[in-house]
């Protein structure tokens, strides 16, 4: 019999609380967890690199050689500095990353911002605080991508292109002392 | 005299199911005290105390923002919100609610109102430590005992 591997979530919060929170649903859910406290830091943490003038190049990132494996990245959406959604459009933009699967979290009902975030390729939307049953939503999530790995990569080229240039309204130059994610 | 496990176990029940009734905790303190186990045994106090410590942080930073000339709402707002999150996520309802009603205060630029919340919130916040530290006491000495708690 075959072993199956831990899944590896990604999880990125800049409330300590919440981190410990998530941290400790998805160990009940035996999954593997790495927190970190901002967007900036889990794309580090994923091997893209900030270019210095503005947005992260994704030609230049995917050359970065990945030593990590990370099956699903959760995140909250109102961060100080870089947003979730904003976090969420990078992996999108980016070749090697673009298939793992983004969950948000956020503490706010905002139905614009929920959809934003689904039309951008996030698969869930989650109310804080999380609940069990929502982290129990996010085996089928891996399931499906543990499988996509193995098709075509051809194909989504012509995807990334295509979802590049969407929607260039949301991105403006980050706050740093305010939270900026007003509806 | 010492109480016995059962008169502790006892008044554990009284004081946890009381402070629910009295709104100082929801259900989502009840979530805690479920991914609580074996294996992580003070995960609720583990919380709880970053809650505290954040708790201090937090009201000491909307003080010092409040007593500014002028007031920096938009700052204050970022604090509430902050505040509104983490008590959400620790099932400290009461605490919650008022952060809620300071976050509209500061939307509408009123300092007074600000003032007021910021009372009650550090009211709220000291009789919701007092009741924790008490349950969370309860529970040593039941342990202590040689009892358990579910």
């Amino acid at each position: 019999m075959a072993l199956e591997t831990r899944f590896h979530v990604l999880a990125v919060d800049d409330s300590l609380i919440d981190r410990m929170l998530i941290e400790r649903l998805l160990k009940t859910s035996s999954f593997n967890v790495t927190t970190v406290d901002s967007a900036t830091k889990a794309l580090k943490f994923l091997g893209l690199v900030e270019d210095e003038l503005r947005t992260f190049e994704t030609s230049v990132a995917s050359e970065i050689h990945q030593d990590v494996d990370v099956n699903l990245i959760i995140t909250d959406y109102c961060m100080p500095g870089m947003t979730g959604y904003d976090l969420l459009r990078k992996i999108k933009e980016s070749k090697s990353l673009k298939n793992i699967p983004v969950v948000i979290m956020s503490s706010e009902n905002v139905p614009s911002r929920i959809n934003r975030c689904l039309e951008e390729g996030a698969e869930e939307f989650f109310l804080k605080p999380v609940q069990q049953a929502d982290v129990n939503k996010l085996k089928p999530h891996l399931m499906k991508s543990r499988n996509k790995g193995d098709q075509d990569q051809e194909q989504e080229q012509d995807q990334h292109f295509h979802n590049k240039r969407k929607d260039m309204e949301a991105i403006s130059s980050p706050n740093k002392t305010r939270l900026k994610c007003s509806s | 005299m010492t109480m016995d496990v059962n008169q502790l176990q006892a008044k554990l029940r009284e004081h946890q199911s009381a402070m629910f009734q009295q709104g100082f905790l929801d259900d989502q303190f009840s979530q805690l005290q479920k991914l609580q186990d074996e294996s992580t045994p003070d995960f609720v106090l583990e919380v709880v105390t970053m809650f505290f410590d954040d708790s201090e942080n937090l009201l000491k930073n909307m003080a010092r923002c409040l007593e500014q000339v002028p007031a920096d709402f938009k700052q204050i707002d970022a604090y509430a919100h902050q505040y509104k999150g983490s008590s959400a996520s620790v099932g400290a309802a009461r605490v919650k609610s008022v952060c809620a009603t300071f976050r509209s205060f500061c939307e509408t630029k009123n300092l007074d109102g600000c003032m007021r919340c910021l009372q009650q919130l550090q009211q709220e916040y000291s009789l919701l430590k007092n009741s924790l530290q008490y349950l969370f006491r309860l529970q040593n000495d039941i342990k202590a005992a040689g009892g358990s708690f579910s």
